[in-house]
């Protein structure tokens, strides 16, 4: 049998394939709130074609886009228009300049840094609305947006002094700036969670994946880090190990869209890239394969289940549904919205905040009448966003998974082993 | 060692039932599949043509005249059609298609019967026959003709009240019948718009801008016993916001669909989703399927392009539902063969060589429309001599062979009753 013509074209070339047929703009999730935004077809395939004659970009819209990328998924033509509309933004702000504000959203690490010797500090200041009116001015960040809170001690150094059990079967863990600065617990849950299948866990150090560069038009400096990047995931004697990530946006990141839409071209990357997994894209896996351990204990909550946007943008199906499924005593109510709205930092802009929480309305409403005990989702700033508008603890499926083997109580910090 | 060698177990899922295409025929095939116990995944290159379409179940419009009674219709039809969809699907099978179809969607509260066609006019003032129809579309059935208001809105594109309301007054729908419209506009609610029927729509959502849209369409009324506006009223909250216009209108309103993206399409897109999750099945978009493996005249897996590893899902059956030329499921080269590019598949009804590309009259039948996948009684694709391809492979929906759905109208019909049928087979199959 003949393979299909649909396998997965040049984002270039997948411009021709547009036939305008209006499926991406009844689908996006921006446009449906906010006319500052006149959908992926009109920025995207019909704008390029003047962005390819002038070399520039036409219009500021594009800037609207929130990068969500469910245009992409749903094209039935192949047509990669997020992935356009992503390159495009960049010639944007190559242009207009980027702010302080932007620069700052765009390195997650540096936050970390800055915030972390004084955490109780930062951490009392981010709850001060004073304070958060005066940023709002001052650095354009929505006084209201969700923003994580500091930890005083990262994961990286929770995890320094562990003693890993020795295993034949390893993996190297990719767990991202988030982990490391703002929810270490994930962090310390997935290798715990990983150790009782049998695996050693090997935790190189490692630096921002380079996505909140990128996604702010940064596009050098997104290159440069998603470089240094694959290269800290493959030290000497990791060779072809699977590397896992809790993350989904920053394993998004190393799989598709340092390729497509960084255009970075790096042998050290691609093996990387083939080499990553999503925690529970690897944990069905291990099931498939009659490796994952099933020894759990009930676990009698309600849980509304959210699986974000860049999970699906790596076309794993929605594997944390899989695995959980299989607790006993977990009742799971799968959410099917396109977008809760924040898009990685876009819904913390003053400008964009609106747009966010009205993207993430129909998700919210339908999360307040399914009345669950807890929400859950894979992707950090989206949990964020969530437990921020709906006022119910939000937490990583992999908390809920960690609490079946046994640990304990999900939803707060002080569930990660050893507290905060 | 290579590490994709390593590590090729992890990129592995599984199924009872791959079904290929979220279209109508996908949607209806897996959510029938997942009621009857299977473990369904829907894998889909994007979405179907359900969004475009305007949301309305044609079974049979014109054979080739205009029908009005497809139940009578049918036999005579398929006698002339041995090789269409319907012979196999037959008069019993169409009912139980379309009965389950109804109950399936029953919060669209889609109305109609197989033994009459309504008349429904088009957003260019013309009328066309169809079978089923969502309740905002209900009151609009103009057979026996009448007097109708047609509103508009300033700016809303693709839709001119007045163009509508001249072209209507032209058709006659039965002898002896005429249509008397009348033709308003409103004026846009909100801050100015962007003239999309979606955004529209989601305006009309607004209460209280809703309100002005009211107090504006009181002052245009007249004595006309009905009231078409185009289908723009609502996507979730269609019901409510359908429900206040006919309040204030004081009258049956009805719905005009429009060219895409379609809102009627919309919500029964939205509909068929939750229902298939709410049955148990699953739904994977952006994945377009390069192929399967398969042995011993079984598919044992399906493979979907994915970066930066493929996919493999095994399965125990697959059901093919990637639509006709439009969805992708079938494909015409610049030679004038046609291709079915998923699984390479024999393709049934291509023209002979030498047979002119463009006929002179640009409306007439052309052999190429009815190219297609023919199957055998358990919808699966046969080759020229009749056997099948492989046991566990169904096929439904646009893809099939002998049919001509624009010129039927008979679309989404064919993709109810063959995707209902063929997850029938399965089931039967299964136990
Ligand atoms: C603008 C428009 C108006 C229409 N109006 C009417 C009407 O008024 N009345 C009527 O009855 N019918 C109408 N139709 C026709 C009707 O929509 C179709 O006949 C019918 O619904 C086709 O459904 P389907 O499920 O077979 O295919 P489609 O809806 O085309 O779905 C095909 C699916 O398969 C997927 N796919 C294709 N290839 C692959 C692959 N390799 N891997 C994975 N997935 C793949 C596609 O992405 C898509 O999800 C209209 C169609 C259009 C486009």
């Amino acid at each position: 049998m003949t393979p299909g013509r649909l396998a997965l074209t040049a984002v270039g070339d997948s411009l021709d394939r547009c036939i305008k047929c209006t499926v991406c703009e009844s689908a996006c999730p921006v446009a449906a709130v906010t006319s500052l935004f006149p959908g992926p077809k009109t920025v995207g395939p019909q704008a390029e074609r003047f962005r390819q004659s002038q070399g520039s970009s036409p219009d500021r819209s594009v800037d609207y886009c929130s990068g969500c990328g469910v245009c992409t998924r749903v094209c039935p033509h192949g047509v990669r228009i997020a992935e356009i509309n992503a390159r495009a933004r960049a010639r944007w702000r190559g242009r207009t300049g980027v702010s302080l504000r932007d620069h700052l959203l765009a390195r997650p690490v540096l936050t970390g840094r800055l915030g972390r010797p004084v955490a109780p500090v930062f951490n009392w200041a981010l709850g001060q609305r004073p304070l958060r009116v005066a940023a709002e001015r001052l650095l354009g960040v929505h006084r209201a947006a969700p923003l994580p809170r500091v930890v005083g001690r990262t994961f990286r150094y929770r995890v320094s002094r562990r003693r890993p059990p020795r295993s034949p079967d390893r993996v190297v863990y990719f767990h991202g700036c988030s982990v490391d600065y703002f929810e270490p617990w994930v962090g310390q849950m997935t290798v715990a969670i990983l150790e009782h299948n049998g695996f050693a866990v090997d935790i190189p150090r490692q630096g921002c994946c380079g996505l909140p560069l990128q996604s702010t038009g940064l596009f050098e400096p997104a290159r440069r880090s998603v470089r240094r990047l694959a290269r800290s995931l493959s030290p000497a004697g990791t060779d072809g190990l699977p590397i896992i990530a809790s993350s989904t946006s920053c394993g998004l990141m190393v799989k598709r869209e340092a390729e497509e839409i960084l255009g970075v071209e790096d042998a050290r990357l691609r093996d990387v890239s083939r080499r990553t997994y999503d925690l529970f894209e690897f944990l069905a896996g291990l099931h498939r394969a009659g490796r994952l351990r099933t020894d759990f204990t009930p676990v009698p909550l309600t849980v509304a289940y959210y699986a974000p946007c860049q999970q699906r943008g790596q076309g794993i199906g929605e594997p944390a549904m899989d695995v959980l499924g299989l607790v006993p005593g977990l009742r799971i109510l799968e959410l099917d919205r396109s977008c809760c709205g924040i898009a990685g930092t876009y819904g913390l802009k003053r400008e964009k905040y609106a747009i966010a929480m009205a993207v993430g309305r129909p998700l919210f409403d339908d999360i307040a009448a399914a009345r669950p005990d807890l929400v859950a989702c894979d992707s950090e700033t989206c949990r964020w966003q969530i437990g921020r508008a709906t006022g119910l603890p939000t937490v990583h499926p992999l908390e809920l998974l960690y609490r079946a083997y046994g640990g304990a109580e999900p939803g707060s910090a002080a569930a990660g082993p050893g507290g905060q | 060692m290579d590490p994709s060698a390593r590590m090729a177990g992890n990129d592995r899922a599984a199924a009872d039932v791959v079904v290929i295409g979220a279209g109508t025929a996908g949607l209806v095939a897996a959510i029938r599949l997942s009621q009857g116990g299977l473990r369904v995944r829907v894998v889909a290159a994007g979405h179907g043509c359900l969004v475009l379409a305007p949301g309305v179940i044609d079974v049979l419009g014109y054979a080739p005249e205009r029908v009005a009674d497809p139940a009578r219709a049918l036999a005579p039809f398929v006698a002339a059609h041995p090789d269409h969809p319907y012979a196999r699907v037959g008069p019993d099978g169409l009912d139980r298609a379309l009965a389950w179809f109804r109950e399936t969607v029953a919060p669209l509260g889609y109305v109609g019967a197989l033994r009459h066609n309504r008349l429904l006019l088009t957003a260019l003032g013309g009328l066309r026959p169809s079978c089923l129809v969502p309740q905002t579309m209900a009151a609009g059935d103009l057979s026996q003709g009448g007097p109708v208001l047609v509103v508009g809105f300033h700016g809303l594109r693709d839709f001119s009240p007045a163009l509508v309301a001249a072209n209507l007054c032209a058709v006659v729908p039965a002898p002896g019948t005429g249509v008397a419209a009348r033709a308003a506009t409103l004026e846009w609610p909100g801050p100015s718009g962007d003239g999309r029927p979606l955004t529209l729509a989601r305006r009309l959502e607004d209460r209280s801008l809703r309100a002005a849209v009211g107090r504006d369409l009181r002052t245009v009324l007249g004595d006309e016993p009905r009231v078409g506006m185009p289908a723009v009223l609502g996507v979730d909250r269609w019901q409510e916001v359908w429900e206040e216009m006919q309040l204030v209108a004081g009258r049956p309103i009805f719905e005009i669909p429009l060219v895409p993206p379609s809102i009627p399409g919309l919500r029964l897109f939205d509909l068929l989703r939750r229902v298939l999750r709410a049955a148990g099945g699953r739904l994977q978009v952006g994945a377009p399927v390069t192929g399967v493996r398969h042995r011993n005249g079984r598919v044992e897996a399906v493979t979907v392009a994915r970066t930066p590893r493929e996919q493999v899902i095994d399965t125990r059956w697959v059901v093919l539902a990637t639509g006709g030329v439009g969805g992708g499921g079938l494909q015409v080269d610049p030679d004038g063969t046609v291709r079915e590019p998923t699984l390479g598949l024999p393709v049934h009804g291509v023209p002979v060589p030498g047979h002119p590309r463009v006929l002179p009259d640009p409306f007439a039948s052309h052999p190429l429309d009815r190219a297609g996948l023919a199957v055998d009684e358990a919808w699966r694709p046969v080759d020229r001599s009749g056997r099948v391809v492989a046991l566990n492979l169904h096929a439904a929906g646009a893809a099939l062979t002998g049919c001509e759905p624009w010129r039927e109208k008979s679309g989404e019909g064919i993709s109810i009753a063959t995707g209902y049928l063929a997850a029938s087979a399965i089931l039967e199959e299964a136990g």
